[in-house]
């Protein structure tokens, strides 16, 4: 079980969280200019790295929030969460 | 605004007022719990960092917006109000109160980039108090309910025996210290978490209170 720090609610168990893939996936400015490639790419291809990896949750059973976190996948250590559009915590990246 | 006459409680067919009857054998009921219907509760949503909205919110209630995390203001015998999330809040009403405070905060906060909704008939209140309370909740509850960092005032949003609850600790007996706790379920999941509360306390002794 993990201890998930919502940035607005504080430290919560695990069960009250929804996970939401990786963070920081930016939409294509112009969709319509992309080949079938690149868009599968961007719809479909995610890194899936062994260490620390940036992912979204959303804090389903208490305030509702979405905001990111940066979590090792290897040791399940959290390095720390951070609100939407805040910057990932240093040493994540 | 669901006409009085309609307005049934979630746990109506339950027919609690017949219950306090059959506790009378158990004097020494570590746990009391009653349900508290047809509260009024609106959802409130808009900037707390927007004064003019926190200034609206006060003028209308009387009572301050709760803008720190997981805490509530106002007493909770009269017009009180919950933190929900960062820009959400829930303000509760007590069963026998005018209905006017919907419109209260629609007339003040008309002018404003917000969101007022009368959602009383989502949710339904469970009352639960007594020297076992506390032990009745850890059963089925992750957050640390210690006096020592869950206090009255204490509002949080999650889960209670896998239903989605909201837990407000509404008081403290000065004298033997024992909480008193507002269980807001929603509706569909009522019967299921009184009858988890029900099971929970049997050990304690249980006292209904209509």
């Amino acid at each position: 079980m993990l201890l998930i720090p919502c940035p607005f609610c504080g430290k919560r168990e695990e069960t009250e969280f929804h996970h939401g893939g990786e963070a920081h996936i930016e939409r294509p400015k112009d969709p319509d200019a992309l080949s079938d490639e690149a868009w599968a790419e961007y719809l479909f291809m995610r890194t899936n790295p062994k260490g620390v990896f940036l992912e979204r949750w959303v804090h389903l059973a208490g305030c509702r929030r979405w905001f990111n976190m940066a979590r090792n996948t290897a040791t399940n250590e959290i390095l720390g969460s951070y609100k939407i559009g805040e910057k990932p915590p240093k040493g994540a990246r | 605004m669901v006409k009085s006459f309609l307005r049934q409680s979630p746990l109506a067919h339950l027919h609690l007022e017949a219950r306090p009857l059959m506790a009378e054998a158990l004097p020494a009921a570590g746990i009391s719990i009653s349900e508290c219907a047809h509260t009024t509760q609106i959802a409130v949503r808009g900037q707390s960092s927007d004064p003019a909205f926190a200034q609206a919110v006060t003028t209308a209630l009387g009572i301050a917006l709760p803008t720190d995390a997981c805490t509530a203001s106002g007493a909770p015998e009269r017009v009180h109000m919950l933190w929900m999330g960062p820009d959400e809040w829930l303000v509760v009403g007590p069963a026998k109160t005018d209905d006017r405070i919907g419109d209260k905060l629609e007339q003040a906060l008309n002018k404003l980039h917000c969101a007022v909704v009368d959602v009383s008939e989502s949710r339904t209140v469970v009352q639960i108090c007594g020297a076992n309370a506390r032990s009745v909740l850890d059963k089925g509850c992750s957050i640390d309910l210690h006096p020592t960092v869950f206090s009255p005032g204490r509002v949080v949003n999650t889960v209670l025996a896998r239903s989605h609850i909201t837990l407000h600790q509404t008081a403290i007996d000065a004298k033997s210290g024992f909480p008193s706790y507002d269980i807001y379920v929603h509706r569909s999941f009522a019967e299921y978490l009184w009858s988890w509360l029900e099971d929970a306390s049997r050990e304690y002794g249980l006292q209904m209170n209509p």
